[in-house]
């Protein structure tokens, strides 16, 4: 009898793969680099052009960590996320506004375009940062929590989920084209500015955002990244792979899943906060269904289920975006129409498959 | 004592009855084999007691008081039943000892969980691929961690479908050790199997499913014998 396994073993061993191999190896490399660029940028200080669009990349990269979080551990696909990002966003710029109003007396665009001699009720103490801080983050989760429990406890899942949270997102949008919603409607919200009382386009101010977004991005990163190398990790690692299995097991999924998802859109939310000051502007397409599955894009093109794919991914494809649609703006949606066939056809596991080819082509045959 | 009993369940998928009326009432201390052609309703059963499938009508209790048709999925298995699936079901992103200490359950505190980690092992002889990904694993070896993850929760009822569909006769011969080393006197177990063989070496009775109903309960030798059998197995 042990013979049978000891001869299984000796056949195995041939190839042993550590198990920390697939717990991002590379996570703790990108977090010290991010810290490094976020200490360059604070001594070099370049041009303010090229910080701005640093700091929005980082804010981006924040969003795609999020959608990563649920879909690539946990195997939600969230084609809604831009619902998230644009409750943070709208709280942010709610926030700017009252700030700006409440210090320089200028009424902020919602209230002129509508002729209002104040502001509504639901912007009553949006002038202090810290409770627009909490209230998007609440809302966020509040949102995410009464879609995912109504979904995840009727078991609403795979490509059904997917479909709903793009539908969700979809009349997000339809509601916030509303111009007498207070949120602006058609033309958002924007010319924020004051933050925190400094000038909004200052190169200091721009510096100072952009580096605190890098090290949001990094924060995000080592808090996910412990989250799924812990035992809630594994558990979302079964979840995805055999839900059924998991749930036959003793484990309550839909409470799993539900934590996950909410974590998921506050960390969505972050990065909508950190994006606005930085583009400056905030309207209801940011709700549009396309960019929400740009995100997963972003996501798919780095490599699902890695923490750092998703910030390569979301990096290079807007990096990309930003050249682009200046160079030539018709070009962008086939390019990356062909960037997304390139992904599925060629590196399924997006661009941390590169790596993994070479040796491959190296040594024919070698197991992958 | 029973331990598990199955009172005239009945499963209807669309207009079709995958389980008839069926009971059946399995002792602690007990292996019972459930055989059955294709389509005979064995995995259905087992669905339906571990709350995977729900019944039309009937009940299942385990031990004296608890319902399972009227629980979910988490809570039957906390109540002690665990099952292994016709498809190996081993979780493929996570190391062998990873897919045990899941199967150790949730409200397993940590002492407790590293003990019965290396007994699962030792019980499996997996120990030298303790820290492979379960889905890299050879065929065999994914058929003896899932039974190893049901074991390592301790569980009072254990449903294993197929457990050595695809095996070879060595393994297969491995699996009747490991499967009778499950015994206990408190603790019924339900073996679902093709293999006529491996049935007989395992099992203290069989009951013998077709059509979602019992065709015959009794030792093994009997159903080799019984008319029905024979020509429900021939196929006419
Ligand atoms: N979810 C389902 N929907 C519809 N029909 C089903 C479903 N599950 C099972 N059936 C049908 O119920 C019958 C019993 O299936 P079951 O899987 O219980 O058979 P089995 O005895 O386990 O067979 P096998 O030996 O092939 O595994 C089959 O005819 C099957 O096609
Ligand atoms: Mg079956």
């Amino acid at each position: 009898m042990n013979a049978v396994t000891g001869s299984l073993a000796a056949t195995r061993a041939a190839a042993p793969m550590p198990v920390q191999r697939r717990y991002d190896a590379g996570l703790l490399g990108l977090v010290a680099a991010l810290v490094g660029v976020a200490l360059i940028l604070g001594l070099a200080k370049p041009e303010t052009y090229l910080v701005n669009a640093i700091g929005q990349l980082a804010a981006l990269a924040i969003l795609a960590v999020s959608l990563d979080l649920v879909w690539g551990y946990l195997g939600i696909l969230s084609l809604g996320h831009g619902l998230f990002f644009a409750i943070g966003g709208y709280v942010c710029a709610m926030h700017l506004s009252a700030h700006a109003y409440a210090v320089t007396g200028t009424a902020p665009d919602v209230m002129q375009f509508m002729g209002w001699a104040s502001l509504p009720f639901y912007w009553t103490g949006m002038t202090s940062a810290p409770y627009a801080l909490v209230l998007a983050i609440a809302l966020a989760v509040l949102v995410a929590f009464l879609f995912g429990w109504a979904s995840f406890r009727s078991r609403v899942n795979g490509v059904y989920f997917s479909i709903i949270s793009q539908a969700l997102v979809y009349v997000a949008m339809l509601l916030m084209f509303r111009n007498d919603t207070g949120f602006g409607g058609n033309n958002g919200m924007t010319s924020f500015t004051l933050l925190f009382g400094f000038a909004m386009g200052a190169p200091g101010t721009v510096l100072t955002l952009t580096i605190v977004t890098i090290l949001a991005l990094a924060a995000v990163l080592i808090g996910c990244g412990r989250l799924v190398a812990s035992g809630i990790g594994r558990q979302m690692l079964a979840c995805r792979d055999d839900e059924t299995r998991l749930r036959t097991l003793g484990y309550g999924t839909t409470a799993l899943k539900l934590k996950i998802w909410c974590l998921s859109a506050a960390i969505a939310a972050l990065a909508g906060i950190l994006y606005v000051p930085q583009v400056g502007i905030i309207n209801p397409r940011v709700l549009a269904p396309d960019l929400s599955l740009e995100i997963a894009v972003w996501v798919a093109i780095g490599g699902m289920g890695r923490l750092s794919g998703a910030v390569i991914g979301a990096v290079l494809v807007n990096a990309l975006k930003f050249w682009l649609t200046a160079a030539m703006p018709e070009a962008w949606p086939f390019i990356l129409s062909g960037l997304v066939l390139l992904v599925v056809l060629v590196l399924p596991n997006g661009l941390l498959d590169l790596g993994r080819l070479k040796p491959t082509w190296l040594s024919r045959g070698m197991p992958r | 004592m029973s331990a598990l009993v199955v009172e005239s369940l009945s499963v209807v998928f669309g207009g079709f009855r995958a389980l008839d009326d069926l009971s059946l009432a399995i002792d602690a201390g007990e292996i019972r084999g459930v055989i059955g052609p294709n389509g005979a309703g064995k995995t259905t059963l087992l669905d339906v007691i571990s709350g995977i499938t729900r019944a039309r009508s009937g009940r299942v209790t385990l031990g004296e008081a608890i319902d399972l048709t009227r629980s979910s999925e988490a809570e039957i298995a906390r109540a002690g039943v665990r099952r292994k699936f016709q498809r190996p079901s081993v979780f493929p992103a996570l190391s062998v000892r990873e897919n045990l200490e899941i199967g150790c359950g949730a409200g397993c505190p940590p002492a407790e969980r590293s003990r019965r980690i290396v007994e699962a092992l030792t019980i499996a002889g997996l120990e030298s691929q303790a820290d492979r990904l379960a889905g890299l694993l050879a065929h065999g070896e994914k058929q003896w961690l899932e039974i190893a993850m049901v074991l390592a929760s301790d569980p009072r009822v254990i449903l294993l479908d197929e457990p050595v569909a695809g095996l070879s006769d060595e393994e297969t011969e491995r699996t009747v050790g490991l499967i009778r080393g499950l015994r206990r006197p408190d603790r019924a177990i339900v073996v679902v199997e093709h293999d006529m063989a491996f049935v007989e070496a395992v099992a203290d009775r069989v009951t013998v499913l077709h059509e979602g109903r019992t065709l015959y309960e009794g030792a093994m030798a009997g159903a080799r014998a019984a008319p029905r059998v024979i020509e429900v197995y021939l196929g006419r």
